[in-house]
């Protein structure tokens, strides 16, 4: 099974909101990092994943199977990483491994010690006297001691300094040596994605707008930089979304060959970030 | 294995990949048979992602300098006559930087380096 979550035209409709149609895969053994403004319907994404939020119509099928029929073996291979109130307050560790423990059949309580004292977690410590990062942490030696094969992460490095992003970014990293797990995260911090992911699900107003590779994002997607007077009805089909400036345009393209073969040497190619990617497209369906 | 990834560089990062280990294979540094860190291993260690190792893997392996057996790893492939070809290359663009060092310290001009290179070509 290549596709460990698969959305296939679904829908859900809220006052004022919608996503619509939606149809996003996400490979195993992969990092796919989820990225859209606030507000773009990743967490409504994400709850109807968790089959905390059912759709209106379509499909969703996690480990190829459907919660209708399956929920409780979905559940014990999804770990679901929150920076808060996962956990019930007031409770610590060593509680909350009593408690979680026993409802999880692949639990193993060695290793959640082993994780405790990797990510040097207090035993005896309540967990809401807990930073975010801290929570964060805790969180995930949870999943990872079930051993979760699906890992989803909410916003994992929001709010985090950045010595502790880079640490939990470390782990990610760890985590995905085993060839068998899946990490689906949403972000707007675009830079850990140049980091860690793989893949990129872009969505914007209940809308995927692409999900590919970083691999190919990055061999299709360019900023482009010219002089005013290039662009033209005919120039500008090569270019996503321009900008205009009295000292020239800046552009987003998702087709580097076609903007080299409009332009030429005239203008200016340069890689484009994440950040510009999400600016631009969003910019540009503003417009629409 | 030593590979220096620059996320500055213009060049792609898997392709900063392909370059360091090929030349640690055209130098005899990594020799026919060795074990190749997994994929999984190296983009960890180099601090991105798993496809971006996965796709200089497949193109090292599509070129010949190494290939993969499954569960088991990747591994230096036994070198061919293209690999000892470009290892040939390597040692006459260095041989060639030493003559050209040689020819401006003493003013020689391309066309009279060309011109040399010529004769002694066609002897």
């Amino acid at each position: 099974m290549e596709h460990v979550v698969e959305l296939k035209n679904v829908t859900k409709n809220f006052k004022g909101f919608s996503v619509e149609n939606m149809d996003l895969q996400v490979k195993k053994g992969f990092v796919t990092g989820f990225i859209g403004a606030n507000g773009a319907g990743k967490s409504t994404t994400i709850k109807m994943i968790m089959n905390l939020l059912k759709p209106d119509a379509g499909e969703v099928k996690v480990f190829g199977l459907d919660f209708k029929t399956h929920e409780k073996e979905i559940k014990e291979r999804i770990g679901f990483v929150y920076d808060s109130n996962v956990f019930y307050e007031g409770m610590n560790l060593k509680d909350i491994k009593r408690v979680v423990g026993p409802a999880y059949k692949q639990w193993d309580d060695h290793l959640f010690y082993q994780y405790v004292e990797q990510f040097e977690l207090p035993l005896n410590k309540s967990l809401k006297k807990f930073s975010k990062g801290m929570q964060m942490k805790a969180s995930l030696a949870v999943a990872l001691s079930h051993r979760a094969e699906l890992i989803i992460m909410d916003e994992p490095t929001a709010g985090l300094d950045p010595i502790f992003r880079r640490e939990l970014l470390d782990l990610l990293q760890e985590i995905m040596i085993d060839r068998n797990r899946t990490i689906f995260f949403s972000t707007h911090i675009t830079t850990d994605l140049e980091r860690v992911a793989d893949y990129i699900a872009f969505i914007n107003k209940g809308e995927l707008l692409f999900n590919q590779s970083m691999l190919d994002v990055a061999d299709n997607y360019a900023l482009v930089k010219g002089s005013v007077e290039l662009l033209d009805r005919d120039t500008e089909k090569s270019l996503l979304h321009v900008h205009r400036a009295s000292t020239g345009f800046e552009a987003l393209t998702d087709n580097i060959q076609a903007v080299k073969s409009m332009f030429g040497d005239s203008v200016v190619i340069e890689r484009a970030s994440m950040e510009d990617i999400m600016y631009y497209m969003k910019g540009g369906m503003q417009h629409v | 294995m030593q590979i220096i990834i620059s996320n500055s560089s213009k060049e792609p990062i898997y392709e900063q990949i392909i370059n360091q280990i090929k030349s640690s294979i055209l130098t005899g540094e990594l020799q026919e048979g060795a074990p190749l860190p997994s994929m999984r291993k190296l983009a960890k260690d180099l601090q991105i992602s798993v496809i971006t190792t996965k796709r200089a893997y497949e193109e090292l392996e599509k070129a010949g300098f190494i290939y993969s057996i499954v569960g088991k790893g990747s591994f230096v492939a036994e070198q061919n006559l293209e690999i000892i070809r470009e290892k040939k290359l390597k040692v006459i663009e260095e041989q060639l930087t030493a003559v050209i060092t040689n020819s401006r310290e003493i003013g020689l001009s391309l066309d009279e380096l060309q011109e040399l290179l010529k004769l002694l070509y066609e002897e």
